[in-house]
């Protein structure tokens, strides 16, 4: 490392010294300016979504299912309740197993070359675009059982989590002392029993926010539902037929032409930050504070 | 290679387990109990790698049928008609390659700038908010970002930005041509705004896994806060800083829903990038329902296959350029 600097050229001349307090300052404008640059889109963006978000928010939205072409009112109720069913399909499946992968890079396999390339691999998969994930799910599930279904929905979305959810269980449970497990240990404690009751149970709330984290983000996924879930305009609870969901509904209505689905992409949407700010905050928060309370 | 070295030590704990937590792991009456434990974690950590199998056979076997057909020149043809049963991905991958280099090009300065203010300009109490809203922007749908750039981005680019770009470099031919608002250059200003987030945090992290010592000695030697940024900070991470830049290109890579939005759809190479455009995930999610035959269906998944090893070497590529960076920095001191 240390052999990398690169001695500054010194030279006392009044000229280039002037020249490097100049180029000192436009660097540190070129900074500030950026920063404020990037920032503006991006509070133009959250800003528009509350304004218009806030005013398309309605009982109706929330109770209501969508009303035919030139009908005003109507609401988003099937694709909330659809993006539910979803994300509780994909929970189960992910939820779990993205908890086991976590456990076993942490507590089986520290130092060992498998560990390093589950978390490399889990790492490249999160990298995936969600649209594969959804052709990979269409042509195992959609295609044997013939029509799209909530089931395959879930699933795809549920893959996305496993990730997730494996490498930030992974880091909690990193955080915990090894001196806490030694002390279960040493009370006869099975090591199993040890680990989902005191190392798990001790990382508990940094796990539980990582899952909402995976959470929020297959929450608002579009791709992969497109050719699973596929969408619907009516009730439906089945997880055999296809089923609406809410970031689908924002797709098909914000590429519409009517003022009044426009309107409810925009609630859609705004119900979706809220969910995903929430969340991130809550991760922030536990982690910021320190997942470990009692531990130490 | 040392396989130590993915390992990151909690603060405070011993890296490997002590001879007493060994002793007791081997006494243990209930070996069976945890060996079978420990198996089925093994499993769940393994299926994994079996998601990342299962994609790439089903993937290969959707699209058996274009490749047979096609081979290679499937990536070379610019044909792409159903009808006809002949298909050639070319317009696609220009679309995506040249909508997500733009997107880098915007992206990158922008993103290394605010990484250097949040990391070595910024007062503290605004470092917290604005790596919070990062973060956030991070999480952000793809298809809010979509919702916001068909409302509000496409105006303001079809009445201020694009006239401007076309009455000052409309004589080269790259702006040029009718001002639909969507096109190409729509979708690389979106995905930059969608992967700048990711970039700068990043960049962030390996900027900041730079010794301090390398700082104090770059300013000890009577440099200006810059030559420092430049000779201390920025010559150490530029490597971690190249794979958090391939990173962003493996998002913009693969990035669908917004980008379907505002690219205008049309399978066609235009030299002018206002004109309308296509990429390859957006082909996959507007004609992958509606796919009538075998061979058509094939030709989409095949995209996606191609879409898949692209942004798995370019990942890895990222990952292993990030890591060799952040490993081993000493935890940053408060």
């Amino acid at each position: 490392m240390a052999s990398n600097i690169v001695m500054p050229p010194l030279r006392a001349r009044a000229s280039n010294r002037l020249w490097r307090v100049f180029v000192n300052h436009l660097a540190t404008t070129a900074a500030v300016g950026s920063t404020i640059l990037v920032m503006a889109p991006l509070i133009a963006i959250f800003g528009y979504l509350i304004y218009k978000g806030a005013s398309s928010l309605n009982l109706a939205f929330f109770t209501q299912i969508p009303k035919p072409v030139g009908e005003a009112g109507g609401g988003m109720a099937n694709s909330i309740l659809g993006s539910a069913i979803l994300l509780a399909i994909a929970s189960l499946m992910g939820v779990p197993i993205g908890i086991a992968g976590g456990i076993y890079i942490a507590e089986f396999g520290r130092n060992k070359r498998l560990a390093n390339m589950v978390r490399f691999t889990a790492d490249v998969l999160n990298g995936v675009p969600s649209i594969v994930m959804g052709i990979a799910v269409y042509t195992l599930i959609v295609v044997p059982q013939k029509h799209f279904s909530a089931l395959a929905g879930g699933v795809a979305l549920g893959i996305m989590m496993i990730p997730t959810i494996t490498r930030t269980t992974e880091e909690m449970l990193l955080m915990v002392p090894l001196n806490v497990r030694e002390a279960a240990l040493g009370l006869g404690v099975p090591n199993w029993r040890s680990v989902l009751s005191i190392t798990l149970r001790t990382a508990s709330p940094g796990v539980i926010t990582g899952c909402m984290l995976a959470f929020a983000r297959v929450a608002g996924e579009t791709a992969p539902l497109l050719f699973t879930a596929f969408g619907n305009q009516f009730w439906s609870t089945s997880v055999n037929e296809p089923i609406a969901a809410l970031p689908l509904q924002i797709f098909v209505y914000a590429i519409s032409p009517y003022d009044e689905w426009h309107r409810l992409a925009w609630g859609g949407a705004l119900v979706l930050i809220v969910l995903i700010v929430v969340s991130v905050a809550l991760v922030r928060y536990v982690a910021g504070r320190g997942v470990l309370k009692g531990a130490s | 290679m040392n396989q130590r070295t993915g390992d990151v030590p909690a603060p405070g704990a011993d890296p490997s387990p002590s001879p007493v937590r060994v002793f007791l792991l081997n006494c243990g009456s209930s070996s069976l109990a945890d060996r079978g434990f420990s198996g089925l974690m093994l499993v769940c950590a393994l299926s994994i790698f079996a998601i990342v199998i299962l994609i790439l056979v089903e993937l290969i076997s959707g699209s058996k049928l274009t490749i047979q057909k096609f081979g290679m020149s499937f990536f070379f043809g610019s044909a792409w008609d159903p009808v006809n049963g002949n298909f050639g991905a070319l317009p696609f991958i220009y679309g995506t390659v040249v909508s997500s280099i733009l997107s880098l090009i915007i992206a990158v300065p922008l993103a290394v700038g605010v990484a250097i203010f949040l990391t070595e300009m910024c007062p503290a109490f605004l470092r917290g908010f604005l790596a919070f809203f990062t973060e956030l922007l991070a999480a952000i749908p793809s298809v809010v970002y979509g919702l916001w750039a068909v409302f509000v981005l496409i105006p303001l680019l079809r009445q201020y930005v694009n006239p401007f770009l076309i009455k000052t470099m409309g004589w080269s031919g790259i702006f040029a041509g009718p001002n639909y608002g969507i096109g190409m250059f729509a979708a690389g200003v979106i995905l930059s705004i969608m992967i700048l987030p990711i970039i700068s945090s990043l960049t962030r992290e390996v900027i900041s896994a730079v010794p301090h010592s390398q700082r104090e000695a770059v300013l000890a030697l009577g440099a200006t806060r810059w030559e420092m940024i430049r000779m201390g900070v920025l010559r150490n991470a530029r490597i971690g800083i190249v794979g958090a830049v391939i990173l962003g290109l493996g998002r913009a890579l693969g990035e669908t829903m917004a980008v379907t939005m505002v690219i205008g759809n049309r399978p066609e190479i235009a030299r002018s990038l206002l004109a309308p455009g296509y990429s390859m995930a957006s082909v996959i999610a507007n004609e992958f329902t509606e796919a009538s035959d075998a061979l058509y269906l094939s030709a989409l998944i095949e995209i996606g296959l191609a879409l898949f090893i692209v942004t798995v070497i370019v990942n890895a590529l990222a990952r292993v350029l990030v890591w060799a960076v952040t490993r081993g920095a000493p935890v940053r001191g408060t």
